[in-house]
């Protein structure tokens, strides 16, 4: 069983559509007892850093993930879920999680992507994700496929934590975490079958880990 | 690198679609939840569902479709038409879609926009502009107006105008119709897409005349637009999806090309 980690996260829902779709077992809760006993937890996110912190501590949340990762729980993060894992968010200037070293930084709509055109921010639309680091949710995605992002701040971890990069502009990292806990940028609940694959590569993972237990 | 977008668009009318030229004589051309569907399968990037029912009874209908769709495709998909107030809003996007567009609503009330971005995300508010070309004046230098009613109301609102303040009120993306060009298949209105596009930072969709693959090229280089919407061209099975994407990509576009 995946736990959806409630915070009134925007996406959860989608998230929660994804999962049944594929047919795996999974609960949109803050339930302690039910995120203890969860194979893996996914951390969702859309909208503003701040809020989402906001969120978070509002209800001693920001705790209860802090210490699920601590005992080594998988946890898959996304979009903001990915970004509130840093340790600081240049959006609504936001002091994170800091489960990852590193911060959250504004595009610069003034950068040169190809064709000497400036980049428009927010970054939205489909994109690639080059795999710096070997990385077991990629696993049986074609390299070349797309993923669905919209977001105005990039992650950026200090780079033992990245794992893939995106080029807009510049190359930004897309994926970061290490093994376990992991965070993307996209959005896998809409970004199509190779998606849905990242989302079942997370839980056969999540999976092998609690039966290795 | 960004690839461009490819973004159907569905008319919905009492839960059927339906496509009229220049917003009139709709006909019933299939079923939104399955022709969604089938574009999914087909690599299209994106869907866009436009509630064109008038009465509120099939309102219930169109967010029933919404919730039919959201669970079937997963790509992201927005939905419009008929959205004058932040529950409006939010009936769609809990209904399940990620993006909701507005258009006469934020014409009436700007502030609808600034307040759905507070509330949802910018991510999630698209300016819809309906436009037409009228001759250059001072009220509208640019000579194209902002026009509501599918064309028949104009605002004496320059689009140029409209699309900066709709930026700065927080819209995260603009979708961009001429009125002029759709249902015509003579391609998009390149030059009103690209003084559009470079007005603003926020991606601009292309919206209304796509008649062939060509146009779609043309839209996305020319036109400076980040993704081409179309009806017609495939609703009747001219093209499909991935034909025009294919053509896209040949044409040197960068598209998705696995999915």
């Amino acid at each position: 069983m995946l736990v959806i980690f409630d915070y009134k996260a925007g996406n959860q829902t989608s998230v929660h559509r994804a999962f049944e779709h594929l047919g795996i077992p999974n609960e949109i809760t803050n339930d302690p007892a039910k995120l203890d006993k969860a194979s893996g937890i996914i951390f969702p996110g859309v909208g503003a850093a701040g809020q989402a912190m906001d969120e978070l501590q509002s209800e001693g949340l920001d705790d209860v993930i802090r210490e699920l990762i601590s005992k080594r729980k998988p946890v898959l993060g996304i979009c903001v879920g990915c970004q509130i894992l840093l340790d600081y968010s240049e959006e609504n200037d936001t002091k994170a999680l800091e489960v990852i070293p590193g911060e959250c930084r504004l595009f610069n709509p003034s950068w040169v992507d190809y064709e000497n055109i400036t980049i428009r921010v927010p970054h939205m639309g489909w994109n690639q994700v080059e795999l710096v680091q070997k990385c077991e949710l990629f696993d049986g995605i074609d390299p070349d496929a797309d993923f669905y992002f919209v977001h105005s701040y990039y992650p950026a971890p200090t780079e033992k934590y990245v794992i893939g990069t995106t080029r807009y502009g510049i190359d930004f990292c897309s994926v970061h975490g290490r093994q376990g806990l992991w965070a993307v940028q996209f959005h896998p609940e809409k970004s199509g079958r190779p998606g849905l694959q990242l989302l079942k590569n997370f839980y056969t993972y999540c999976q092998e880990a609690a039966d290795a237990q | 690198m960004l690839s461009k977008r490819v973004i159907p668009c569905l008319d919905v009318r009492n839960g059927r679609l339906t496509k009229g030229i220049k917003f009139k004589d709709n006909v019933d051309i299939g079923d939104p939840v399955e022709t969604a569907r089938r574009y999914y399968e087909d690599g299209a990037d994106e869907i866009v569902f436009y509630d064109i029912t008038a009465s509120h009874e099939a309102r219930g209908i169109f967010l029933d479709v919404v919730e039919k769709v959201a669970s079937q495709i997963f790509i992201p998909f927005s939905v419009g038409g008929g959205i004058n107030t932040i529950d409006d809003m939010r009936d769609v996007l809990v209904a399940g879609a990620e993006k909701v567009s507005v258009n006469s609503g934020a014409v009436k009330n700007p502030d609808i926009i600034s307040e759905g971005a507070a509330r949802f995300g910018s991510q999630c508010i698209v300016l819809g502009m309906d436009v037409k070309r009228v001759k250059k004046s001072e009220d509208i230098p640019s000579g194209f107006e902002i026009v509501i009613h599918g064309g028949r109301k104009h605002m004496g609102m320059d689009a140029i105008e409209w699309a900066k303040t709709g930026e700065a009120l927080g819209a995260g993306e603009i979708c961009l119709n001429s009125i002029d060009a759709d249902g015509t298949k003579n391609g998009y209105d390149l030059e009103l897409t690209r003084l559009v596009a470079e007005s603003v930072t926020i991606p601009v969709i292309a919206s209304g005349g796509a008649g062939s693959p060509q146009h779609m090229v043309d839209a996305v280089t020319t036109g400076r637009a980040t993704a081409a919407l179309i009806a017609s061209i495939v609703h009747y099975g001219e093209y499909t999806i991935s034909d025009l994407k294919k053509y896209m990509a040949n044409a040197g576009v960068q598209t998705r090309s696995v999915w």
